[in-house]
């Protein structure tokens, strides 16, 4: 290895400055110009889409991306407007009890099938088919199920016991917990699977080391296989919450953000004005808003993560 | 003396398999045992029984003198190292070597003087701090041990631990386990596949088919009068020579018919009349030169292939037409296509039944 670098630096400075062009166009040509269509995809749609969105957010366009610079004048409607606090407190709630749910539940089911059931594929199955539903099945089964009058409360109901009560659905108060079930539902199963699979590339031995050591099974699992899992962990967040913020589609299909502004979430906020109430700039602005509550807890988690030299 | 570790009438099935079956060891306080066999001879079988995380389907475990046969591993007094060395990946050195202790709650200073007593016998005081991921194999395996130490158990359970180690350090941490063994005197069960490793360590070894015992006894005895054809087989690189023929009396007459002295060969049983048998005869107790001449039995030989190995050499050639080797010292020059005399004595050979396979 420090043979080589030598020689390379030794290379590089023989050969000198004229060759400096050649080396960055024609070094691996054929590798440069596969990485052409990826690298033009990155610029101009990732890149590009996210600097046009972050101007024009600067702007009072209403239906065409036209209007003149008004500087922080869409934020500042922005954070007076209460639909869309109501939206961001929203997603904090759902986000923070989905994780801790699907993350939970996922891990737990996942240590039941760890436990040499049998049927175990069958199971398994079962528990992944609601990922095979897109959100609008989702969002529409619940919504049939949760309704007051057509669903479970009015089936019981109907069935003599008068009192029983599960309306979340038309409870302000409620509906995002409706939300919820309906999103762990569909996303329990997932991260089951890839929990399972974290859990099968444990070794063994380790298990039986921990047997011999006297360790009970629940502490093994906690102090042993959960580090051990940190990647599968860490796939599983990063899913989850990307599954999170983009949240959308299930609250169009169960709840429309009703009762009232009640389950509203920022990206249904951003698609309403931008689409719906012909305000591009106001819906840029609140688009640009949830791209920097992101960098905000990426970009710690990346440095933690990636920066620190010599670390894993 | 009590037996330290008591396996009576063992039988394991998995379904219809039968892995181990009626088995019985008897093992003395601070003997060295090592279980030999091939893959899939039940050795590791009978060493998981042995630790309890295997159920057995009949027969019972004694451990000290104690029924253990339906007792937790944490419960049985032993502590065990594995192939992979198994250490927990995120935790210290340290942590690994006091977590068990830690769990069962005991006090913060006895774990602390036993973890220092085992880093100390293992000499691995200076990766205290270190995760595993960055040790070394030997130096893993060495904290595998350790983990096994702290727990001041009588018996020690090794499941090929040395197997995932390159042949330089396997030699090396050989003599280690040796010297800890000579030094703690506990009970130690092993579990090879390799032979240098069982006639090296072992008090006894245990050699294992298909779940069955073929023979207990010390190295010696199981190199020199290997007790049927498949243990003179198995133990020995490179393996016995064999060689098919009829004994009458005290001639051994081969199938080409090449007629040989049986001489003071000792017995267990002598057959009486003519009877089919086997004649094992070692590579080194084939000689050559000077020694050959007072051999009972001489004949001249073409050398086909020679291996020099340095510190000896190992040539091929053919006995009674039968493909032999033989081992002789490196400072006798031969090559291939010489003609020389070798001779040997059946004596230091072993007669097997041809029929049964077991030693006369």
């Amino acid at each position: 290895m420090a043979d080589t670098a030598v020689h390379t630096r030794e290379g590089a400075e023989q050969a000198a400055r004229p060759s400096l062009l050649n080396r960055i166009f024609l070094h691996n040509l054929s590798g440069k110009i596969a990485a052409i269509p990826m690298m033009a995809t990155v610029l101009i749609v990732f890149i590009g889409c996210t600097v046009w969105t972050i101007y024009f957010s600067f702007t009072n366009s209403r239906l065409l991306p036209t209007g003149k610079f008004v500087g922080f004048d869409q934020y500042e409607r922005l954070f007076a407007t209460s639909r869309w606090n109501v939206s961001v407190t929203n997603l904090v709630t759902y986000g923070v009890f989905s994780l801790v749910f699907t993350l939970g539940i996922g891990f737990l089911l996942a240590v039941l099938m760890d436990q040499k059931i049998r049927f175990e594929s069958a199971f398994r199955t079962i528990m992944l088919y609601p990922f095979a539903l897109s959100f609008i099945v989702t969002g529409l089964v619940w919504q049939w199920i949760m309704n007051p009058t057509l669903g479970l409360q009015g089936t019981m109901r109907n069935l003599g016991w008068e009192s029983f009560t599960f309306d979340w659905i038309a409870n302000p108060r409620m509906v995002l917990f409706a939300l919820l079930i309906a999103g762990l539902w569909q996303g329990v199963g997932f991260c089951m699977v890839l929990m399972l699979a974290g859990l099968r590339g444990v070794d063994e031995e380790i298990w039986k080391a921990a047997r011999v050591d006297g360790i009970p099974t629940w502490r093994t699992y906690v102090s042993v296989v959960l580090p051990m899992m940190r990647g599968v962990l860490v796939t599983a967040v990063v899913l989850i919450g990307s599954g999170i913020v983009r949240l959308y589609d299930l609250v169009v299909a169960l709840t429309n953000g009703g009762p009232g502004i009640s389950s509203e979430v920022p990206a249904k906020y951003v698609y309403n004005y931008m689409f719906g109430g012909g305000n591009i700039g106001q819906g840029l602005a609140a688009a640009t808003m949830m791209l920097v509550t992101v960098l905000i807890i990426m970009v710690p988690w990346a440095y933690l993560e990636f920066g620190g030299r010599g670390r894993r | 003396m009590q037996a330290s570790v008591s396996i009576k009438d063992l039988s394991l099935n998995f379904g219809h398999v039968k892995v181990l079956e009626h088995l019985d060891l008897d093992i003395a306080q601070g003997e060295f045992i090592v279980l030999l066999g091939p893959s899939g001879c039940g050795k590791s079988t009978l060493l998981n029984c042995i630790a309890g995380l295997l159920d057995v389907s009949d027969g019972q475990i004694f451990i000290n003198g104690k029924n253990v046969t339906w007792e937790e591993p944490k419960d049985r007094g032993i502590g065990m190292v594995f192939q992979s060395y198994a250490l927990y990946p995120q935790m210290s050195v340290e942590r690994n070597l006091s977590f068990g202790l830690r769990v069962s709650g005991m006090p913060k200073a006895e774990i602390d003087q036993r973890v220092k007593r085992a880093a100390e016998i293992l000499q691995i005081e200076p990766l205290l701090q270190r995760k595993p991921a960055n040790l070394s194999g030997g130096q893993r395996q060495r904290v595998a041990i350790g983990r096994a130490l702290v727990r001041d158990v009588d018996v020690f359970l090794f499941d090929e631990p040395l197997s995932n180690l390159d042949a330089k350090l396997r030699s090396d941490l050989r003599v280690e386990i040796k010297r800890l063994h000579q030094r703690l005197k506990n009970t130690m069960i092993y579990v090879t596949h390799d032979q240098i490793e069982a006639l090296t360590l072992a008090d006894r070894i245990a050699i294992m088919k298909n779940g069955v015992i073929q023979q207990l006894a010390d190295p010696h005895t199981i190199y020199n009068k290997p007790v049927n054809l498949y243990v003179a087989g198995f133990i020995g690189s490179p393996s016995m020579n064999f060689v098919e023929g009829t004994l009458n009396g005290d001639t051994f007459t081969s199938n080409d018919g090449t007629a040989m002295p049986v001489g003071a060969y000792e017995y267990i049983a002598a057959p009486t009349g003519e009877t089919k048998v086997v004649l094992g005869i070692r590579p080194e107790h084939i000689f050559v030169g000077d020694a050959a001449a007072d051999m009972p039995f001489k004949t001249e030989v073409e050398i086909e292939i020679v291996e020099p190995m340095g510190s000896e050499t190992l040539a091929w050639t053919k006995i009674a037409g039968l493909p032999m080797t033989f081992r002789c010292s490196a400072d006798i020059d031969i090559n291939a296509g010489d003609k020389i005399t070798v001779g040997f004595d059946i004596a230091r050979g072993s007669l097997f039944d041809a029929g049964t396979e077991a030693r006369l």
